[in-house]
C-alpha cells in the first residue's frame, strides 16, 4: 500500500490565526454593551463604518499586492483593527473621521510595511495618533453618560445619526449634551486651573473612583481580558507590566501630593486604561518578542502613559505610549534574547 | 547529584514543552504480542550511525538464529547484525529501508524456514556483572545493541565514558502520543530492564541508575518500583518525569532529573550522565542473560488506520505490511504511514520497508488523526512557540533569519541547537511549517560551511601564489617575468574576486565557527 508523504510534526494544536482574532472580537463585547448603556448607540455607529472601511480597503490593498484576498480578508485582523480603533473614538463622530483612522490604519500601518504580521507600529493606535492630531476637537468631544443630572437632555438616534452623518446638530440641541469633557480630560483642565482633586472629585461626572460610566467600562473590558488570559489568547507579560508600570507612579506621587494627583484607582479605571492593558498593548505583532521583553515592553507603555496623562498634552497618553514603545520593540528584543539552551550557565 | 532523593519522587514541571493527549489506551492494555516470523525478513546492514556491517555471509548459506551475518566494520562507528531467525539467505541486495526522507540500504534477504534453530556461539553468561568493563562493552557490541530509543548509537560506545560517570539514566519516558513500547516492556519486563541496568552500571563503574517514567504511565512506574523492590539493589531508583513533551529528549531529561544542562557540542557525559533507552537495557540483559543478540523489538503498531492497535514483539526485518497484517490489517480509514510518532516521526511512502532496530512505533493513522491540509499565514510574532522551545530559541526569529538565509545570525542565534522535536509547529497559530524551515536552513548552513571551508582553502592557495609571484618578481628574471605578464590579466580577474573573497573571510570575527 502507498501513503502519501508529509514533515513531521503531523499533529497540529494550534487554534488558527482567525480563531484568536475571532475570541478577541468576543471579548470585546461586555465592554460594548456597557460603552453603549452609558452613552448611546454611537459606538455601534464608529464600529459599522470602520470595519467597512477597514475591510474594504485590505481587500483593495490585497489585490494590489496581489495576495490571495480571501485567505487574509477572513483572519479577522482587520476586524479587530477596526473595532479597536472604533471603541476607542468619541461615541459621536462624523462618519470621515472614523473612515480616514481606519484607512490610515489598515493602508498605512498595516499594508504599507508589509501586511499581517510585519507592522512595526500598533495599527489601531496610528489610526487613532492620527486623528488626535489631525481632528482635536472632534476626538475630545464625548456625550454626558447616562443618568448623570436628573434633568439631561438625551440625544435622539434622529440627532446622533444626524450627527454622524453631517458633523452638525439642529439649533435646539445644547452643545453640552453633545460635547462634555471626559473625566480624564476634566481632570486635567481643572488643574491646570489650580482647582485640587478632592474639588475636582466632586463633580458628578466623577462618578466614584474614575468617572461615571468609566469605571463600569473599564470594568467589562477588563472582564473581556480576564476571559482572553484564561484562554490563553493572551499571556499574563504585557498586562501585569503595563499596569505596574502606570500604578507605581501613580501611587507614589498620590502618596507624596494627593491634592494635585489622581488616585491610583482613578487611573486604573478611567479612560482607555484596560482597554490598552488587554486589547492594545498586547497586540502580538507590534510587541516585543521575549517574555523578559514583553515585561519590559508592557512597563515601558504603563509609564510613559502615566507620563502623559501627568505632564504631557494629552489627557490620555495611552496609544503614544504603545507607538513609543512599538519604536523600542527591536533594541528590546536584540537585549532580551533567552539564553540558549546549552551555552553558558 | 541526586543525592537525598528517595525514589518515585516526582519532578517540577519543565518552563518547556507542550502537553500532549497520549492515546496509548488501545496498544498499552493488552499483552506484548509476539508475532511469528514473516514469509521474508529484509535485514538491513546499517542499522547505527556510522558506518553498516560487513556481511560474513553468502546467498544460498543457512543460518541459524543469533548467528552474526555481518560483523561490524574496521572503518568507523558500527556494530554486528544477526540473523533473526533460522533460514536461508536468498539475497545480498539493495533494499528500499525506512529513513527520513528515503532510501535504500543494503540488505540480507533471508528466508526464514520456521524451525528457529538457535545458533550455539552464544552462552549466557550468568555472572555478566563480575565481568570485567571493557569485556562488557565488547559483548555488546558484539550483541549488535544500538541505542533503541530511535537514535541507534552504538551502545558499547556509549558505555565507554571514561571515570566520573555519577548517574545512568535509563530512559522510558517515551513522550510522543501513541508509542507505548517501552511503557510494555517495563510493564511486563522491568526485571529483565534492571538486569540489564546492573550490567550497565558495572561498564560504567557506577552506583547510581535512575529508571524515569512518565507521570501519566502509573503501570509501568507500579512494575519498575516492584522490580526494584524484588531486587532490593539500592543503587536503582524510579524517578517519574512530568508528562510533557519533549521530557523524552535525551537533553531535556537530563535538565529535567539532574537540572544540569549538557554544553552545546558537548555530551551528557560532560555532566557525569550516562543515558540509556531501557529497551536498550532490555536487549542487554538478553544478550547476556540468554545469549540472545539484538535480533527482535517491541513495536506499537497503532492508530485509527490498523485492525487491532498493540505492542508487537517483531523480528528485525520483518516488513512492515506483514506486521501491519498481524495487527489486525488496513482499516478503511488508513490514511497515512509513519515510523516513530506523530511529533518527530516520518511519513513512510509505503509498507514493504523492514522494521528495523530503531523501528519503535508504526503509526498507522486514520483520516482523523492526520491534520487536515491548512493554509500558512504570516508569523504574527505570539510568542508561543518560543514559550515552548525545549531549547529556549525564538523560533519566530530564526524563521525570519532562514528567509534570507542569514547564516551567520542562524548561527549565533542557535539553529544548530534545535532539536527538531516540532513543539513550535504545534502551538503555532499562524501554521508555519517551523521545524521543515529549520531543517532546510542546518543543510544550508552545512553547505554553507563547506563553500566557506573550501573559499579559505583557495584564499591560502592564493596567498601562497601571491609569495611565489613576488619572489619571482624580485628575481627580475626575464624569462619569469615574461611568464608573469602572461598570466596577468587572467590571474587579474582572479585576484579580485579572491580579494573580495577575502573582505569577507576577514569580516569575520576571529571565534566565529566558520
Ligand atoms: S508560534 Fe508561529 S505565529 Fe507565533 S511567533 Fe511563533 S512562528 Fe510566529
Ligand atoms: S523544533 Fe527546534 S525550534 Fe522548534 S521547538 Fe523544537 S527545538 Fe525549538
Amino acid at each position: 500500500m502507498k501513503f502519501a508523504s508529509n514533515a513531521a510534526p503531523h499533529w497540529l494544536g494550534a487554534e488558527s490565526v482567525a480563531v484568536l482574532m475571532r475570541q478577541v472580537l468576543y471579548a470585546l463585547v461586555p465592554a460594548l454593551i456597557v460603552l453603549v448603556w452609558f452613552f448611546g448607540a454611537g459606538i455601534i455607529l464608529n464600529i459599522l463604518v470602520a470595519a467597512v472601511v477597514a475591510l474594504g480597503s485590505e481587500a483593495l490593498v490585497l489585490r494590489i499586492r496581489k495576495r490571495p484576498v480571501g485567505l487574509f480578508i477572513s483572519d479577522y485582523s482587520a476586524l479587530v483593527t477596526a473595532v479597536l480603533l472604533a471603541m476607542s473614538l468619541p461615541p459621536l463622530t462624523p462618519w470621515w473621521i472614523t473612515a480616514t483612522g481606519t484607512v490610515f490604519a489598515i493602508v498605512f500601518a498595516k499594508h504599507l510595511y508589509g501586511g499581517l504580521g510585519y507592522n512595526v507600529f500598533n495599527p489601531a493606535m496610528v489610526g487613532y495618533a492620527v486623528l488626535l492630531v489631525s481632528f482635536p476637537e472632534d476626538m475630545a468631544a464625548w456625550p454626558l453618560p447616562r443618568n448623570i443630572t436628573p434633568d439631561q437632555q438625551t440625544l435622539s438616534l434622529f440627532t446622533v445619526l444626524q450627527y454622524w452623518a453631517t458633523g452638525s446638530v439642529p439649533a435646539d440641541v445644547t452643545v453640552d449634551a453633545l460635547s462634555a469633557a471626559t473625566p480624564l480630560n476634566s481632570v486635567k483642565g481643572q488643574l491646570g486651573m489650580m482647582r485640587t482633586m478632592p474639588e475636582i472629585v466632586g463633580d458628578p461626572l466623577f462618578g466614584n473612583l474614575a468617572g461615571h460610566g468609566w469605571e463600569w467600562i473599564n470594568a467589562a473590558t477588563a472582564l473581556g481580558g480576564g476571559w482572553l488570559l484564561y484562554r490563553r489568547i493572551i499571556r499574563w507579560q504585557i498586562p501585569t507590566a503595563m499596569l505596574a508600570g502606570l500604578l507605581a507612579p501613580a501611587l507614589v506621587f498620590y502618596i507624596v501630593d494627593p491634592a494635585t494627583h489622581p488616585s491610583p484607582a482613578f487611573h486604573l479605571l478611567s479612560g482607555g486604561t484596560m482597554l490598552g492593558i488587554f486589547f492594545i498593548a498586547t497586540d502580538p505583532v507590534s510587541a516585543a518578542a521575549s517574555n523578559r521583553g514583553r515585561l519590559i515592553y508592557g512597563l515601558g507603555i504603563g509609564i510613559i502613559t502615566y507620563v502623559i496623562r501627568n505632564w504631557g498634552a494629552y489627557p490620555d497618553g495611552i496609544a503614544f505610549a504603545v507607538l513609543l514603545m512599538n519604536l523600542a520593540v527591536p533594541v528590546i528584543d536584540r537585549y532580551t534574547r533567552p539564553r540558549i539552551y546549552g551555552h553558558g550557565a | 547529584m541526586t543525592n537525598g532523593r528517595t525514589s518515585n519522587q516526582a519532578l517540577p514541571l519543565p518552563a518547556w514543552g507542550i502537553r500532549l493527549e497520549s492515546r496509548k489506551v488501545d496498544s498499552e492494555t493488552g499483552a506484548i504480542k509476539k508475532m511469528p516470523p514473516p514469509g521474508e525478513l529484509i535485514v538491513a546492514l546499517k542499522q547505527n550511525i556510522g558506518v553498516p556491517a560487513e556481511t560474513i555471509v553468502q546467498p544460498g548459506e543457512r543460518v541459524l538464529k543469533g548467528q552474526p551475518i555481518a560483523i561490524a566494520s574496521r572503518w568507523g562507528l558500527s556494530v554486528a547484525v544477526h540473523a533473526p531467525t533460522s533460514g536461508a539467505v536468498m539475497a545480498i541486495e539493495e533494499r528500499p529501508i525506512p529513513v527520513a526522507g528515503g532510501g535504500t540500504g543494503e540488505s540480507v534477504i533471508i528466508e526464514p524456514d520456521g524451525k528457529e534453530e538457535r545458533y550455539a556461539g552464544y552462552v549466557a553468561q550468568m555472572n555478566s556483572k563480575r565481568l570485567p568493563p571493557p569485556q562488557i562493552r565488547n559483548e555488546i557490541m558484539e550483541a549488535g545493541i544500538v541505542g533503541m530509543g530511535g537514535a541507534l548509537f552504538p551502545t558499547a560506545t556509549k558505555l565507554n565514558p571514561g571515570s566520573g560517570i555519577q548517574a545512568l539514566i535509563l530512559n522510558g519516558v517515551e513522550c510522543e502520543p501513541y508509542i507505548s513500547a517501552d511503557n510494555a516492556l517495563l510493564t511486563e519486563r522491568s526485571d529483565q530492564v534492571l538486569r540489564g541496568a546492573a550490567i550497565m552500571l558495572a561498564a560504567l563503574d557506577c552506583d547510581e541508575c535512575l529508571v524515569a517514567v512518565k507521570a501519566d504511565m502509573a503501570e509501568a512506574q507500579a512494575a519498575v518500583q516492584a522490580a526494584i523492590d524484588a531486587l532490593g539493589d539500592d543503587r536503582i531508583s524510579l524517578v517519574v518525569v512530568p508528562a510533557f513533551y519533549p521530557a523524552g529528549g535525551e537533553r531535556q531529561l537530563i535538565e529535567l532529573i539532574t537540572g544540569k544542562e549538557v554544553q552545546a557540542g558537548g555530551l551528557p557525559w560532560d555532566v557525569g550522565v550516562v543515558c540509556q533507552n531501557v529497551g536498550t537495557a532490555a536487549a542487554v540483559a538478553k544478550f547476556f542473560d540468554e545469549g540472545e543478540p539484538l535480533i527482535s523489538r517491541i513495536v506499537t503498531v497503532t492508530g485509527d488506520g490498523v485492525g487491532t492497535a498493540a505492542n508487537i514483539e517483531v523480528m528485525i526485518g520483518t516488513p512492515i505490511v506483514d506486521l501491519v497484517e498481524f495487527a489486525g490489517g488496513y482499516t478503511d480509514d488508513a490514511a497515512g504511514l509513519v515510523m516513530g510518532g506523530p511529533m518527530m516521526g516520518f511519513s513512510l511512502p509505503h509498507d514493504q520497508l523492514p522494521v528495523t532496530k530503531a523501528t519503535n512505533c508504526i503509526l498507522v493513522a486514520g483520516q482523523a488523526e492526520l491534520d487536515p491540509s491548512v493554509r500558512e499565514m504570516p508569523c504574527i510574532r505570539c510568542g508561543e512557540c518560543a514559550r515552548v522551545c525545549p531549547a529556549a530559541l525564538m523560533p519566530q526569529q530564526l524563521l525570519a533569519l532562514a528567509r534570507g538565509p542569514d547564516y551567520e545570525a542562524l548561527e549565533s542565534q542557535g539553529l544548530q541547537d534545535c532539536i527538531q522535536c516540532g513543539c513550535c509547529d504545534y502551538v503555532c497559530p499562524s501554521y508555519i511549517p517551523l521545524t521543515s524551515r529549520f531543517i532546510e536552513a542546518k543543510q544550508g548552513l552545512w553547505e554553507n560551511h563547506l563553500v566557506s571551508q573550501r573559499s579559505a582553502l583557495a584564499l591560502r592557495r592564493f596567498d601562497a601564489r601571491g609569495e611565489r609571484l613576488e619572489r619571482r618578481e624580485s628575481d627580475r628574471s626575464d624569462e619569469l617575468q615574461r611568464q608573469v605578464d602572461e598570466i596577468g590579466p587572467a590571474g587579474e580577474i582572479d585576484a579580485d574576486a579572491l580579494r573580495q573573497l577575502k573582505q569577507r573571510v576577514k569580516s569575520k570575527k576571529p571565534g566565529d565557527k566558520t
